[in-house]
């Protein structure tokens, strides 16, 4: 019993994949439903995320540490896990109607979905380069899957595809960074890793470095930065508009915060190497962001654009290697998630009597139509290109703020200048729905989408009322992984010796 | 000590015979079954190098399901392996090129004692507590459900969302397919299995369809 009770910390995870399978059965015993309208498989996917999601959140404080340091759950992975289970909740909410339409409601997306949310909440919670492998791989051959579901669309197919070649070799990129660090440090642990790194002199540590670009690389793939960016306009404009809803959310999220983690827990010696890497990665990412965008006349495309520009103001958070920069990234990251549902809420709700429309154009004179809907929609545009007491601009503000406090004053002027002109796709679509005459008669938006929408809108408006919890709550992530780091792990230093004796490779001398 | 010289000379020219069969057969599925051939006499060096259980993996992996995976390809795909040979000429210099510098890079690796780390010197070390006259097998078994059992589920894991992945993308349900049933053959009594029918002059009668009482009839 006590042996059961020792496993308490990854309980969530456990019941979450049991979930998803019971899901499965109740798929197969359950009396033929109509094919591809599947709510019940919905929501009994939704329930399990809210009690996972709970349970969570109503963890103990602290750090416990399970399986030799492979598991690790801490306020960081915590309040991750809340904010992807939310995220995978609310996308459900929001497209059940619009996956019904598209006859693709399926049980088995619904469980494919759980055990992507399972891959993720396990990548989060990684300790060692094995656990972060396993965890990535679980999350991303759901998503190949999940960006394939509708095989009668081909441009589906070829998302799905597309996704899944450049995936398989980025996957390949991380493993053999992984195996270099591995054979330049004696061990997979993150812990073991971080002090024999910062034990040594630099000159030492040349092949780690190459091993850690490698893994970099293959990371940057994972959330979409630039120079691996390429997949993310197809995949975002071919899957299906729920399924990129979800790939904006919650994956990009938990690939960032298994890049903070690792980066911070495992090479916090070699930071100044790192920093470099990021500090790159997140300007080309952010001005890319703001210019690319322009000229997209498929709506899918820009938020595309838009969540590769997030993702590199986001990572200036990370550049700054701050306690207050990991929280800014960390609150940069929740107010992204609730924009991008809120907005692919809207976008979910494009459609006419003959389907879902994605042209820009067609939300000409919306504002005269459906002023709800355009009022939410504007509202989540401003915050996205920043506007002052919107939401958005509160995180640009966080993250500009610790790059300046660390220094980086450099990343924080480029920062600026291209959410200036990012602005500028923003404000035209703004312009379209406001000014331009109504062309295009969407059918009413549904109850879901709507509900997430305003959900979205209000939190946009009325953060500045109260920040406070979240971020105080970031703060508190920021700090378990901070304090990680120099007070090395909560658990003596013996275990951790022995554990590097085991780590390396058995009959060296 | 002969003897295990004997098998490794043995094996090891079969290998590379049968290596060198694969890509010089011209019918594409003795190709696959050379290779096959190829696989198990890797096998037999590993199990002379006291790896048995790699031994074991790669027959059952690589002969029981990748070469089958490849058999199925080239029988079932209409391939044009003519049309592929024909590139062989042209692109020979490349690959004679590349051949050559990973030739030369072995050499040079072996030349300079490189294999010599240590690792190579004690083949099949055992895992420090156990000892050594317990197999590889139950070495592994040991730690893969104990000290790995973490790694172990979540790999199960992956697994299932692949085979989810497989169903869920290839899987058809076709319409008019008739299917076996056997409850349905079983539970057929000559009452059930028989109708006598008035066929009306000039006209026809269709075959039962899902229930065997009822008939249609036209005409």
């Amino acid at each position: 019993m006590d042996q059961l009770k020792s496993y308490a910390p990854i309980l969530p995870e456990i019941v979450l994949a049991l979930g998803a399978m019971g899901v499965l059965m109740a798929g197969v015993f359950r009396k033929q439903v109509e094919p591809g309208a599947d709510y019940v498989s919905g929501w009994l996917a939704i329930a399990l995320l809210a009690i996972v999601g709970i349970m969570v959140a109503m963890g103990g404080p602290g750090r416990e540490v399970l399986f030799e340091g492979s598991f690790i759950n801490d306020a960081f992975s915590r309040f991750t896990k809340v904010l992807m289970l939310g995220a995978a909740a609310l996308v459900l909410v929001m497209s059940m109607d619009a996956l019904a339409r598209a006859r693709i409601l399926s049980t088995e997306i619904c469980a494919l979905i759980l055990l992507a949310v399972v891959g993720m909440m396990l990548m989060v919670s990684a300790g060692n380069m094995i656990a972060l492998f396993l965890g990535l791989e679980l999350q991303s051959l759901a998503l190949y899957v999940i960006a394939a579901i509708d095989r009668r669309n081909v441009r589906s197919s070829e998302a799905g595809l597309k996704y899944f070649v450049l995936g398989s070799l980025s996957s390949g990129m991380l493993l053999y960074g992984a195996s270099l660090i591995y054979g330049f440090t004696g061990s997979v642990d993150f812990s073991v890793i971080a002090t024999v790194a910062q034990g040594r002199p630099a000159a030492e540590n040349v092949g780690l470095i190459v091993g850690l670009v490698f893994v970099l690389v293959g990371l940057a793939f994972k959330i979409g930065a630039v120079l691996f960016h390429m997949w993310t306009p197809d995949v975002y404009e071919g899957a299906p508009t729920p399924v990129t809803a979800f790939f904006a959310a919650a994956p990009k999220l938990a690939a960032m915060a298994l890049l903070v983690r690792m980066l911070l827990q495992a090479f916090p010696g070699i930071a100044s190497q790192w920093q470099q890497i990021i500090v790159f990665i997140s300007i080309a990412s952010m001005v890319l962001g703001a210019f690319a965008a322009i000229g997209q006349t498929n709506i899918k495309r820009p938020m595309a654009y838009s969540s590769i520009g997030h993702v590199g103001y986001a990572l200036i958070g990370l550049a700054a290697f701050t306690e207050v920069g990991t929280q800014s990234l960390l609150i940069y990251l929740a107010i992204y998630i609730a924009m991008t549902l809120g907005t692919f809420a809207c976008i979910l709700s494009m459609r006419t009597a003959d389907g879902p429309v994605e042209d820009v154009q067609s939300l000409a004179g919306l504002a005269s139509t459906n002023l709800g809907m355009a009022f939410a929609l504007a509202m989540l545009l401003f915050s996205m290109a920043g506007i002052p007491t919107l939401a958005g601009f509160f995180a640009k503000l966080y993250v500009f703020g610790a790059a300046i406090e660390a220094k980086l004053y450099m990343l924080a002027i480029i920062g600026v200048l291209s959410s200036v002109v990012g602005a500028y796709y923003y404000l035209r679509v703004v312009k379209v729905m406001f000014f331009d005459p109504a062309t295009t008669e969407y059918m009413p938006v549904e109850r879901g989408a709507g509900i997430v929408m305003a959900a979205a809108t209000a939190f946009v408006l009325l953060f500045i009322i109260l920040p406070a919890p979240l971020a105080d709550a970031a703060l508190n992530a920021a700090r378990a992984l901070h304090g990680g780091t120099t007070a090395a792990v909560s658990e003596p230093a013996p275990a951790a010796a022995a554990r590097a004796g085991a780590g390396t490779v058995p009959g060296t001398p | 000590m002969a003897l295990t010289a004997g098998f490794f000379y043995l094996f090891a020219a079969l290998a590379v015979a049968s290596a060198a069969m694969v890509i010089l057969a011209r019918n594409p599925v003795h190709a696959v079954l050379f290779l096959i051939l190829a696989f198990f006499n890797a096998a037999g060096l590993f199990i002379l190098l006291g790896a048995e259980f790699l031994a074991m993996i790669l027959v059952v992996v690589y002969v029981g399901a990748v070469a089958v995976l490849f058999l199925f390809v080239v029988m079932m795909l209409d391939v044009d392996f003519a049309e592929l040979k024909a590139g062989f000429i042209k692109n020979a210099p490349i690959g004679l090129i590349v051949g050559g510098i990973v030739m030369g890079e072995l050499i040079l690796l072996f030349v300079s004692g490189g294999f010599e780390l240590g690792l190579a010197q004690q083949p099949g070390a055992p895992i420090a507590e156990l000892g050594r006259d317990v197999s590889n097998t139950k070495q592994l078994g040991l730690v893969l459900y104990t000290r790995y059992v973490f790694f172990f589920q979540i790999a199960g894991l992956v697994l299932l969302v692949a085979m989810i992945g497989a169903i869920v993308l290839t899987l058809q349900h076709r319409k008019n397919v008739r299917r076996q049933s056997i409850a349905a053959q079983v539970a057929r009594t000559p009452a059930t299995g028989m109708a006598i029918v008035k066929v009306p002059p000039g006209g026809y009668v269709l075959p039962p369809t899902e229930s065997n009482t009822k008939t249609e009839t036209q005409g």
